[in-house]
């Protein structure tokens, strides 16, 4: 019964395993061998979307998108480029979309006033409440 | 027959529902008090029948019967029969049914176990409950019928998600769905007591059982959610501030600061209308996250359900409840008197801060969640993630940690600031040590957040034991317990994320068979890859030895493929020691012979779910110890009124 089984496995991991052995691109699953810059690349990919994943980031995903551009980041920093410049050429190519790290665009400005203002907000609140329990009391 | 007999049932439980509200209504509204005998019984049919409903959908998922349309869809005949069971709610018509069969069950319970509240305050919550649970019958019925016929029948199924079959997942969905019930039970005790001007300790006291329940469950959940992704998705990650996840964080952030709020006013009387809002946010952020979650509007690892029929229902669900319950709060919070009065140091003080910092971190999140719909709407298709939330909620949520610490060693009411400095002492001296330790050691070599993470973690851990000192252990109340274990517990939590983040070593290679790799202190052997075959699947795994020093450990990394509905998932092999856990994936097979490895070890890691089931274990002592109290003190009522 066992060599059936493995056979019928073989046979239906076979077709897998071909669909995969595209030569991947060199740096997708491969770290740098200087350990400051595979940290600076793995920090940037991180803070990349995978656009063929949901919510996932290139750091960690299995598509072959993601792969690709694991090894453009590493190839890009191993050449001595910046994070934010490759970052930069990332949202050019595909939008700002790909960055999880929201920039410095105004339509991002609320997103960052609103933990402020609601602290604000809500302390105000707080202090308000207080004050007039003292006066009351 | 078991199909029609469940949508019968089902409507029943329907016209049970509103002949609930109905008389609820009635007897409330119009001081027909003889009506309101009728509630309690029909809210416990009500649950039965829903029972009953769901109990026929299990029962066709476990016949694989192909003639329903649900099961043909979400089901194999080749699955092993836990995942027929819980195929019954891993899709969305099944897991609405459990959610409104799960909601009249709780209204049943509150119809026959509540006893301190007033009558008609016990009515028009049980009219609130069964106000809700129309609007999902409404739903199930008019645009998600479960138990649809499919004619003729299909030969075989086309099978569960692959990720989803997996015996923690398969209690996940569940474990969150009773904890979203439990706060709308939240809800309709406060909708009760605002109409009937009753918000006071008695409410609190019914309704803090349904909350400490609740958020225990969610608790759960969410660990539990956590450490799925962590091991099913294979890349070492537990948590992506994923829309799904934040989804199920937001009502967990509402239910801890209602938690503590309630037991402010259950003992303080103090906070009420506060309590009240809370328990209208916390289920306002449990049906935000329904809709987020089965409307599929947002991308996303755990979007299923993509439907914009649905998506609507549930949005005009979300704003009727939402909107009335604001409108309920605002027209009759002026009938909520001011409770109680404290100093600006005092334990009522530091909880007020807690809600705050909780509520902060609730609306940031929630900003964050849907910041990318609402740019889109304005033409921007903007990305909000890890980076956004790790940068804005992780200082608020350390403070919050640093509250924590403090909040328990102050008295209520009123205390002296020197004194409660001084009982601060030694965990002070503790974070300044560690810090300093850390900085020389590590400096530049970690983050700031992770640095500040593990500093705040150990001095946290130190403060909450300290309630527990100076006073005799046996005579201490289990809640007390409760309170320390899971203030402990987010010590732990904290201190395993920070650990992971700051000192995680990975290793990416492509081995030959015989090869070997450092990584840690660890040595890892890869000796072969062979294929295998599983009830319904095949797979690729591989034979590896690792050891640290001492003997071998065999480790098996899977590659599987499944043939219905045809995906590929990776079954990560984890070896956990007690200072952290050796993730080893086995990737994809290269033309020279080779295979690529994903290595990691991830120091303390396991403390990230181990501090959340602490915090959970608290949450269950806390609501055995309160409620034992309550049951305690009728019993001896009891039997004073025997022997009197």
């Amino acid at each position: 019964m066992r060599a059936p089984l493995f056979l019928l496995a073989l046979a239906v991991a076979a077709p897998l395993t071909a669909q995969t052995a595209l030569p991947p691109a060199p740096y997708a699953n491969q770290q740098l061998a200087d350990p400051v810059q595979e940290r600076k690349a793995h920090e940037l990919m991180l803070t990349i979307r995978c656009v063929t994943c949901q919510s996932q980031s290139i750091a960690d995903s299995d598509a072959s998108m993601a792969a690709d551009l694991r090894s453009e980041i590493r190839a890009r920093i191993a050449a001595g480029e910046e994070p934010e410049q490759i970052r930069a050429w990332l949202i050019e190519r595909y939008g700002a979309w790909i960055s999880y790290q929201p920039t410095a665009d105004p339509i991002t400005w609320p997103l960052w006033a609103a933990p402020i203002a609601l602290l604000a907000g809500g302390g105000a609140l707080v202090i308000g409440r207080i004050r007039r329990k003292r006066r009351n009391a | 027959m078991i199909a029609e007999l469940g949508l019968a049932a089902l409507w029943l439980a329907a016209g049970l529902a509103l002949l609930q509200l109905v008389l609820a209504a009635l007897g409330l509204g119009k001081g027909r008090a003889e009506l309101l005998s009728g509630v309690r019984p029909v809210a416990v049919a009500q649950g039965l029948l829903g029972a009953l409903s769901f109990g026929a959908l299990i029962a066709l998922f476990l016949r694989s019967d192909m003639s329903v349309l649900l099961v043909a869809m979400n089901s194999h005949s080749a699955k092993p029969w836990l995942y027929k069971f819980a195929g019954a709610w891993g899709n969305h018509e099944g897991s609405m049914l459990l959610w409104v069969t799960v909601m009249g069950l709780a209204g049943a319970l509150v119809a026959l176990l509540e006893r301190g509240l007033k009558r008609e305050t016990h009515m028009a919550t049980l009219g609130a409950q069964a106000a809700i649970s129309l609007g999902f019958y409404a739903f199930l019925l008019f645009s998600s019928n479960p138990f649809a016929r499919l004619n003729p029948a299909a030969p075989d199924g086309q099978g569960l998600n692959p990720l989803l079959q997996d015996p923690g997942l398969a209690f996940h969905p569940p474990t969150l769905y009773f904890g979203y019930v439990g706060l709308s039970v939240a809800f309709s005790f406060a909708v009760g007591a605002l109409l009937t001007a009753r918000v006071d300790a008695a409410f609190a006291r019914a309704m803090r059982p349904w909350v400490l329940g609740a958020w225990v469950l969610l608790t759960i959940g969410i660990t539990a959610g956590s450490y799925w992704a962590y091991y099913e998705l294979g890349w070492g990650g537990w948590w992506f501030w994923d829309p799904v996840e934040n989804a199920s964080l937001m009502p967990w952030l509402a239910a801890t600061a209602l938690l503590h709020c309630v037991t402010v006013l259950a003992t303080r009387d103090a906070l009420r209308a506060w309590t009240v809002m809370l328990a209208v946010v916390a289920f306002s952020m449990s049906m935000v996250g329904t809709f987020l979650v089965r409307s599929g509007i947002l991308t996303s690892v755990h979007a299923f359900a993509v439907d914009p029929e649905r998506g609507s229902f549930i949005l005009v669900l979300l704003l009727l409840y939402i909107g009335g319950a604001l409108a309920l709060f605002g027209l009759r919070v002026g009938t909520v008197r001011e409770g109680r009065q404290f100093e600006g140091v005092s334990r009522e003080a530091l909880l007020v801060v807690n809600n705050l910092l909780l509520t902060v971190i609730l609306g940031v999140v929630l900003v964050g969640t849907l910041y990318p719909l609402m740019a889109e709407a304005f033409g921007h298709k903007i990305s909000v993630g890890p980076p956004y939330f790790n940068a804005v909620a992780g200082p608020i949520a350390l403070v919050l940690m640093l509250a924590m610490a403090v909040g328990p060693l102050v008295r209520w009411r009123r205390d002296e600031p020197g004194v409660v400095a001084g009982r601060l002492l030694w965990p002070a001296g503790l974070m300044i040590g560690l810090g300093a330790a850390l900085g020389v050691a590590a400096w530049g070599k970690i983050g700031v957040l992770p640095f500040l993470g593990l500093v705040v973690a150990a001095g946290v851990a130190l403060a909450s034991l300290i309630p527990l000192t100076k006073r005799n252990l046996r005579r201490t109340p289990l809640f007390t317990y409760g309170m320390v274990l899971a203030h402990l517990g987010c010590a732990v939590s904290l201190g395993g994320m920070a650990a992971e983040s700051a000192f995680t070593t990975e290793r990416l290679v492509a081995m030959k068979p015989g090869e070997s790799v450092e990584a840690a202190g660890w040595r890892i052997r890869f000796d072969r890859a062979l294929p295998l075959a599983g009830p319904n699947w095949v797979a690729m795994q591989a034979d590896m030895a690792a050891s640290r020093g001492g003997e071998d450990i065999m480790l098996h990394p899977q590659s599987r493929f499944f043939s219905s509905p045809p995906t590929t998932t990776s079954e990560s092999a984890i070896l956990t020691r007690w200072d952290g856990q050796l993730y080893v994936v086995l990737g994809e097979a290269l033309d020279d012979g080779r295979w690529q490895m994903r290595i990691w070890w991830k120091p303390f890691v396991t403390f990230i779910w181990f501090g959340g089931l602490m915090i959970a274990a608290g949450g269950t002592l806390t609501l055995i110890g309160r409620e034992r109290r309550g049951w305690m003190m009728r019993l001896r009522r009891h039997r004073a009124e025997q022997s009197a």
